[in-house]
């Protein structure tokens, strides 16, 4: 579980994160949604430890992460735009993360499998496609069968196949009970996924609660619909 | 300190495969072997070397650091993901950087000193000067690039800033030294310029170098001095000293920046 109270952050003069509170329970999905530059990225960033909040606290498993790094042996973590070193291997790229944990990475030989990766494992990164890196990091993020899971537009630049995989991948993670916190902008991900939306802007929860709640109260039909209306009436 | 051991091993083994890091040693390895190949004798090689040294030394270094910094970012950020300290990250990537140029010159000159010079004892001493004088630049340059990268994300920025550091290091600071000389010739100025050189290290370099080559003697009145202070056995010990600090004060100050630095 992952806790967030009264969370601010600012780069410079300019406020991202304006006292975010938020819960994440296990076995739920939680989105976090909202326009453009309303805070998400920072906010899964703050959530990793590579953004520093400057107020606040947040916690995980009723533990302040402020100034630690153990706990990140129980996340895993995909950025938006997954990059590696040009000149290992995805092979070596593999061992140095596990190398880098100093544990067994029991989903590793299944992981590389479901996302058609274990015939890549001899190639230099740097002739890898975008979709193809979105798989590895993926694979990298759910390898050590982490507790919690902090996925930034994780379908972003996924095939078909790879999307339909990784998504009944984390339905699975959230039967056994995992955390995951999610951005994304893809509203299938959302209606399929989530549990709970939580929607940002200007560095705020402008709304927090489920898929039903949110159609119901915006009196849409579609939930991009909902979402389009809540961001106008936002605006407004 | 394992951490940083680990992540630097990996950035190791990543760079020795660029060619860049390749393209540099080539560049060491062929010039010298110009050098000792076409010069009388391998002191007259190494003096050449030297100017080459102190110019480009720290131009590449605090240029490829920077554009190293900056290019290594997203998998940095995949690394302190992991459960590692932030200091592990950084100074496993600073070492294994600074480590890997460090190794591409030493590799590079000493090739073809060993080729050509390497019945000559007396020869051994200024190579040494060089080296050393070499791989403290690399050191301090790379910790300057890392400073000026871990202070702003316009990689522009950070380029010109480091350009106009070289410059200040290698050309402006010994013109206004020189200017400061012509305008106070009248007074005893040998023990002010003593402090002065050790705050640059690219002085502090050639320095090592030529008190190895007994060519101070060139230096006149002020390089009696200068054969004076630092030939000594404590002006040795300084100038290193001062080498040191100029790694270690950059190198912690970057340490520091970077344990809050948002990524």
């Amino acid at each position: 579980m992952i806790e967030i109270r009264g969370l601010t952050k600012s780069f410079g003069s300019l406020p991202v994160l304006r006292g975010i509170d938020l819960t994440a329970a296990a076995g739920h999905v939680t989105a976090i949604i909202g326009p453009n530059a309303a805070g998400k990225t920072t906010l899964m960033k703050a959530l990793v430890g590579l953004v520093i909040p400057d107020g606040g606290d947040i916690r995980v498993g009723g533990v302040s992460v402020r100034r630690s790094w153990a706990y990140r042996a129980r996340l895993g973590y995909m950025p938006q735009l997954p990059r590696f070193p040009e000149n290992l291997t995805l092979g070596e790229l593999v061992a140095l993360i596990k190398d880098l944990r100093g544990a067994a990475a029991p989903g590793e030989e299944a992981l590389l499998g479901l996302f058609d990766l274990a015939a890549l494992l001899a190639r230099p990164l740097r002739v890898l496609s975008g979709g193809t890196r979105q798989r590895i990091s993926a694979a990298l993020a759910m390898m050590f069968d982490p507790e919690l899971l902090v996925l930034d537009e994780p379908t972003a630049g996924l095939d078909p196949l790879s999307s339909r995989r990784f998504k009944d991948l984390l339905d699975a993670e959230r039967e056994r009970g995992k955390t995951i916190v999610l951005a994304s902008h893809v509203m299938s991900d959302l209606e399929e996924l989530s549990d709970r939306i939580v929607f940002l802007s200007e560095g705020k929860v402008f709304f927090d609660g489920t898929l039903a709640e949110i159609l119901g109260q915006s009196g849409e039909p579609t939930l991009e619909r909902a979402i389009a209306r809540m961001m106008e009436g936002e605006r407004r | 300190m394992r951490q940083a051991l680990k992540v630097g091993r990996y950035a190791l083994a990543d760079l020795v495969r660029s060619r860049w890091i390749l393209a540099y040693a080539g560049f060491f390895a062929v010039l010298g072997w110009a050098l000792f190949y076409f010069g009388e004798e391998p002191a007259q090689a190494i003096v050449s070397l030297l100017s080459v040294v102190l110019i480009v030394i720290p131009l590449v270094s605090a240029i490829f650091g920077v554009t190293q910094f900056y290019n290594t970012r997203e998998f940095v950020e995949l690394l302190l993901a992991q459960p590692l300290r932030r200091h592990s990250v950084f100074f496993g990537q600073y070492a294994g950087l600074a480590l890997c140029l460090a190794l591409a010159f030493v590799v590079g000159v000493a090739g073809p000193f060993l080729w050509y010079g390497a019945g000559n004892r007396e020869d051994v001493g200024p190579l040494v000067g060089l080296l050393l004088a070499g791989i403290f630049l690399t050191l301090i340059f790379v910790a300057l690039a890392f400073l000026v990268g871990i202070r702003t994300e316009n990689r522009l920025r950070a380029v010109g800033t480091l350009v106009f550091l070289w410059l200040y290091f290698t050309v402006l600071y010994d013109g206004l030294l020189l200017l400061g000389i012509m305008l106070f010739d009248a007074y005893p100025l040998e023990r002010p310029l003593v402090v002065l050189t050790l705050l640059n290290p690219v002085d502090l370099a050639r320095i090592v170098i030529l008190l190895r080559l007994d060519a101070a003697a060139l230096l006149g009145y002020t390089g009696a001095i200068f054969q004076q202070f630092f030939g000594s056995g404590w002006g040795m010990v300084l100038t290193i000293g001062a080498l040191l600090l100029w790694t270690l004060v950059p190198t912690a100050l970057a340490a520091r920046l970077y344990a809050t630095k948002d990524f």
